[in-house]
């Protein structure tokens, strides 16, 4: 018998060719330290509720109830659960065909559906069809069904922000098709240049790739900028003239951490431009209940909605969302209660508001005192956290300290990251697994790690780098005399 | 070798090939023609270049090819049907439709099983843990277990991302469980929690199917996650037919017979799938049949994917489910031997948590660099559903004589299960009663395939509506009856024979009168097609 069944080398190539930074090499070195007993401050993950962020009560209670019903029948239930919480978890029960056991409608609860819709229409001021809105398990799973449908194979090109949140080269790998770079401009805030854009697209298509779809990070993943309307009308036109579909991540929608620049959906500028580009121009949004203050990753909750896409193509979307039957239906109640929250008036409201008001509170804190303390650490440079939940500063390493990386078999900012982590516990991303200008180095944290501990955190990696610099550059230094 | 194609779309994916050949990148000094058109399914012309990006000839072509019926035409047919008596109540000559098209057993009336979600509730809100009241509220037991499996998640945070294979502590339970069941260790670095067993037959799909010559043995006929999953990932489904004259049994002689067609004809056959009880089929394998197989995959060096979402659901004294890594181990086949993926789902069973979308794989036999790749593919969606996590981990490990929960926990079990094997026996029956109607047994599971010989008038009539006949006659039973099942064109059947696949899940006093109007139905049908 010859090689066996399933071998290494028989695997699908694309599998092989799949990277997943946020999950790789320093997470699993992490992980194995922390094995062997050292603390570890996990800051490789968007995953708020890992580093201490209580969930918001409201939702839980709601949720609790819809797991277990029979609770609604018990005469004490009123001890242990506020009025409003059994009755909306009544409200998502009725929604549903048999409660959250049963597999709902393949697309979502229609009613949960309508209450996004809804809330879109709210957000923007323009009517959206809970029909082209479809729930998914997490929006990870929304862009990979997106990106399956447009991708036919490597001929097929799709525009990424560089940096980005490594889920899109992933899965363009996974499907067989090509990544099409777009450098965002480090030095002016991660700032997007339409002259970028035109520039990769034509370096594609001079390779002979068609360029199908263009996908923006709005607040951005790793870099945190937020786009202007100015900016966001550039894309839309761009995209109108290329003839793109875009693709709108808006997960960190509710993160948003300075004042010039508030988040505006894609939809909404679409839709204020006017026909005919309102009416031509393919858009796929992105939501989550994992982001924002809610940070319920360990849901998996998402949606997208679909604009100007031909009916025929929803139904194909639709037919390939119904082979995993429906998405789970505790998570698409978590995203009901998302875009329908309570009202002035409500019994919850007030605890509501102040949990919610507390984390986004302290989240914009924490920015601050990130990129502060990063901006005083030695060769490092960092743009402010206008969005999101992470700080991507840059790490000017000395030429000798990418020579040792070198002997070590490893690229720079691993090498470095992995020295940080040894020292200080802090398990980061190094930026190569986001993209990065050549010669150029990054690593991205978290601003999750609780506001008490943030002091301890930022001198912690201060001492790191400052000590790093010094031995590499006093080699460097002691080398030209 | 037969391409399997479900629902034949040939033409369309030509036409789209066509049209993604001849289009042309466009040069950056492009513009945009001002009366564009609008969506486009019909094949452009040379100015396809201009054709919005995602339109019907524009999308991946698999994503065209591959078809799913359990959720399929009739099923819109029937949503649509349902809209209109909701609005005009007489509209149609029954008052509500009854869906027995898809295993979906909480959306016909069967009730969760009770510590389960009291262990589900607490975890979601472990807040009242603390609290006194919460004791009046549930059993002592569901509150040790929240409490056990709190302490096995960091943090306590069932809101964060879990590790990419699932918690650790949870995955320890599953091996124990499975260890249980079968008398062989498990090891819990081999299990991956899912969202549902689906999404873990499509990793492995996507592992193993390298091009359209790459092919996965598949039962014809099958639950189509198969056909659907080989369809997007650009394989080759190489069908194995089962023998309805035999209660749908398995032959290793068969298996043989085409895996040396499709290897004549250039195709490497990767993996061999058993649905173990068999959907829509219902059969368990006998324990000597198991071995064939293994042995079976383990000469022709296939991976064994090992489809046991249906484990709990067995009707038949005379059967017994046997895991096949149990049946593996028992011959003595280890890791070197043979590699084996069992799948398992907490949507079926007696416990029927579908909406909940909880699984796992059990991979075994597999190198740590394939395994590394498993993991790196599991990353990328960071990890499964918490909650659908928890509850995997509560089935492989329900309550034990002597828990206060046992009691009421195994009459609610055995309630559920001798009433599934009662429907299944009296649907059984009353499909034997049809004219020209035969069903074998469903040993387990929970659906009859019953076949029917249709008229050659009938067969004109659905041609003359150009409809497959099972699907013409399962329109005709859902417009006269509300019954809503799926034709067997959905799952394959050997060519020329009709079968549709119906629930065994409607509740038991709707039995009857799903008996009574099918009959009628029938009878009526025999009496307008019959020659």
């Amino acid at each position: 018998m010859g090689l066996k069944a399933l071998d290494y080398e028989t695997l699908n190539e694309n599998v092989k060719k799949v990277q997943y930074a946020v999950r790789g090499e320093l997470y699993l070195r992490a992980s194995e330290l922390q094995k062997e007993g050292k603390k570890i401050i996990f800051t490789n993950v968007g995953n708020p509720h890992a580093l201490g962020q209580k969930p918001l009560t409201f939702p839980r209670q709601v949720v609790a109830l819809c797991q277990a019903p029979f609770l609604l029948d018990d005469p004490n239930v009123g001890l242990l659960f506020p009025a409003d919480a059994i009755a909306r978890a009544k409200h998502y029960l009725s929604l549903t065909s048999g409660g959250l056991g049963a597999y709902s409608d393949s697309r979502g609860i229609p009613g949960v559906r309508k209450e996004v819709a809804e809330f879109i229409e709210r957000r923007d001021g323009y009517p959206s069809d809970p029909e082209l809105i479809f729930l998914t398990d997490g929006a990870s799973k929304g862009v990979m069904q997106i990106l399956n449908c447009i991708i036919r194979g490597e001929g097929d090109g799709i525009l990424v922000p560089v940096p980005q949140y490594p889920l899109y080269s992933a899965t363009i790998s996974l499907l067989g098709g090509s990544l099409v770079p777009y450098y965002l401009e480090e030095t002016a805030n991660w700032g997007l240049d339409v002259n970028n854009l035109r520039e990769s697209v034509a370096q594609a298509r001079f390779k002979g790739i068609t360029v199908r779809a263009m996908v923006i990070i709005n607040p951005g993943n790793p870099t945190g900028q937020c786009l202007s309307e100015a900016n966001l009308r550039e894309i839309i036109n761009f995209c109108y003239q290329e003839n793109l579909v875009l693709l709108g991540d808006e997960v960190y929608q509710q993160n948003i951490y300075q004042d010039e620049r508030p988040f505006i959906s894609a939809r909404k500028v679409l839709m204020d431009m006017g026909p005919p580009v309102s009416k031509e121009v393919q858009l796929v949004s992105f939501h989550t209940v994992s982001k924002g203050y809610w940070g319920e990753c360990g849901q998996r909750g998402g949606y997208f909605e679909m604009t100007n896409l031909p009916p025929q193509t929803v139904d194909e979307i639709y037919k390939i969302a119904s082979i995993a039957l429906s998405p789970n239906v505790p998570a698409q109640i978590f995203m009901g209660l998302m875009v329908n929250p309570l009202k002035p008036g409500d019994i919850s409201y007030e605890q509501f508001v102040r949990e919610s008001q507390g984390i986004l509170e302290s989240l914009r804190r924490r920015a601050r005192i990130m990129t502060d303390g990063f901006n005083s650490c030695k060769n490092v440079v960092c743009n402010f956290t206008e969005g999101a939940m992470y700080s991507f500063p840059q790490i000017r390493l000395p030429p000798k300290a990418i020579e040792a990386a070198k002997q070590a078999g490893k690229v720079p900012d691993v090498f470095y990251c992995l020295k940080l982590l040894e020292a200080t516990g802090i398990s980061t991303v190094p930026g190569s697994g986001f993209g990065q200008k050549e010669g150029v180095f990054h690593l991205r944290t978290t601003i999750l790690p609780a506001e008490e501990d943030m002091p301890a955190i930022m001198s912690s990696f201060k001492k790191f780098n400052d000590e790093f610099m010094d031995q590499y550059e006093d080699n460097w230094n002691r080398s030209r005399m | 070798m037969r391409r399997f194609v479900i629902g034949s779309a040939r033409s369309l994916i030509e036409r789209s090939r066509q049209n993604y050949q001849s289009q042309r990148p466009l040069i950056s000094s492009s513009y945009r023609l001002l009366s564009s058109t609008p969506a486009a399914d019909s094949p452009s012309s040379s100015s396809s270049t201009m054709a919005p990006p995602v339109a019907l000839n524009t999308i991946n072509p698999k994503v065209i090819e591959c078809e799913y019926a359990v959720r399929g035409e009739i099923v819109t047919l029937a949503q649509k049907l349902q809209e209109e008596i909701k609005t005009k109540p007489d509209a149609h000559p029954f008052e509500e439709i009854l869906y027995c098209n898809i295993g979906n057993p909480q959306s016909l009336g069967q009730h969760p099983i009770t510590f389960f979600r009291e262990v589900l509730a607490l975890c979601d809100h472990p807040t009242i843990l603390d609290k006194s009241e919460t004791q009046g509220l549930f059993s002592a037991d569901s509150i040790e277990r929240a409490w056990k499996i709190l302490d096995q998640i960091p943090g306590r945070a069932t809101g964060a991302y879990s590790h990419s294979q699932g918690i650790k502590g949870l995955r320890d339970t599953i091996a124990a469980g499975i260890e249980a069941r079968d008398g062989f260790p498990a090891d819990p670095n081999d299990i991956f929690l899912t969202d549902g067993a689906s999404p873990a037959v499509h990793m492995m799909m996507q592992l193993l199917i390298r091009s359209e010559k790459d092919g996965i043995l598949c039962p014809i006929p099958q639950y189509p996650l198969y056909s659907a999953s080989i369809a997007l990932h650009g394989g080759t489904l190489v069908p194995y037919y089962l023998d309805e004259a035999t209660g749908w049994g398995l032959e290793v002689s068969e298996l043989k017979k085409q895996l040396e067609t499709s290897r004549s004809k250039g195709i490497t056959v990767r993996a061999l799938v058993v649905i173990n009880p068999g959907n829509p089929t219902g059969q368990v394998l006998a324990e000597e049949n198991q071995k064939a197989i293994v042995e079976f995959c383990k000469q022709e060096g296939l991976v064994l994917l090992a489809d046991e979402v249906y484990q709990e659901n067995v009707y038949v004294p005379e059967k017994k489910f046997h895991s096949f890594k149990k049946v593996s181990r028992s011959m003595g086949y280890g890791e070197k031997d043979l590699s084996l993926v069992s799948f398992q789902s907490v949507s079926k069973g007696y416990y029927g948590e579908c909406g909940k979308r909880g699984g796992y794989m059990e991979v075994t036999g597999f190198g740590a660099d394939v395994r590394e790749q498993i993991y790196k593919v599991a990353s990328v969606n960071l990890c499964s559903n918490i909650s659908g996590q928890i509850l995997a981990s509560l089935v492989m490990s329900p309550p034990k004589v002597g828990d206060e929960s046992y009691e009421s926990y195994s009459a609610e079990r055995d309630g559920i299960l001798s009433s599934l094997a009662r429907r299944a026996k009296t649907l059984e029956d009353a499909f034997n009663n049809l004219e020209g109607v035969t069903c074998n047994k469903a040993e387990g599971a929970m659906y009859l395939f019953p076949r029917i010989d249709l008229p050659e008038k009938a067969i004109k009539a659905a041609e003359a509506e150009k409809k497959a006949p099972d699907a013409y006659y399962c329109q005709r039973l859902l417009t006269a009856t509300g019954i809503v099942v799926v034709p067997g064109s959905g799952f394959g059947q050997v060519p020329g024979t009709w079968h549709f696949r119906c629930t065994i899940l409607p509740q038991e006093e709707k039995i009857p009168a799903i008996v009574t109007r099918l009959t009628d139905f029938h009878k009526s049908f025999m009496d307008e097609f019959r020659g």
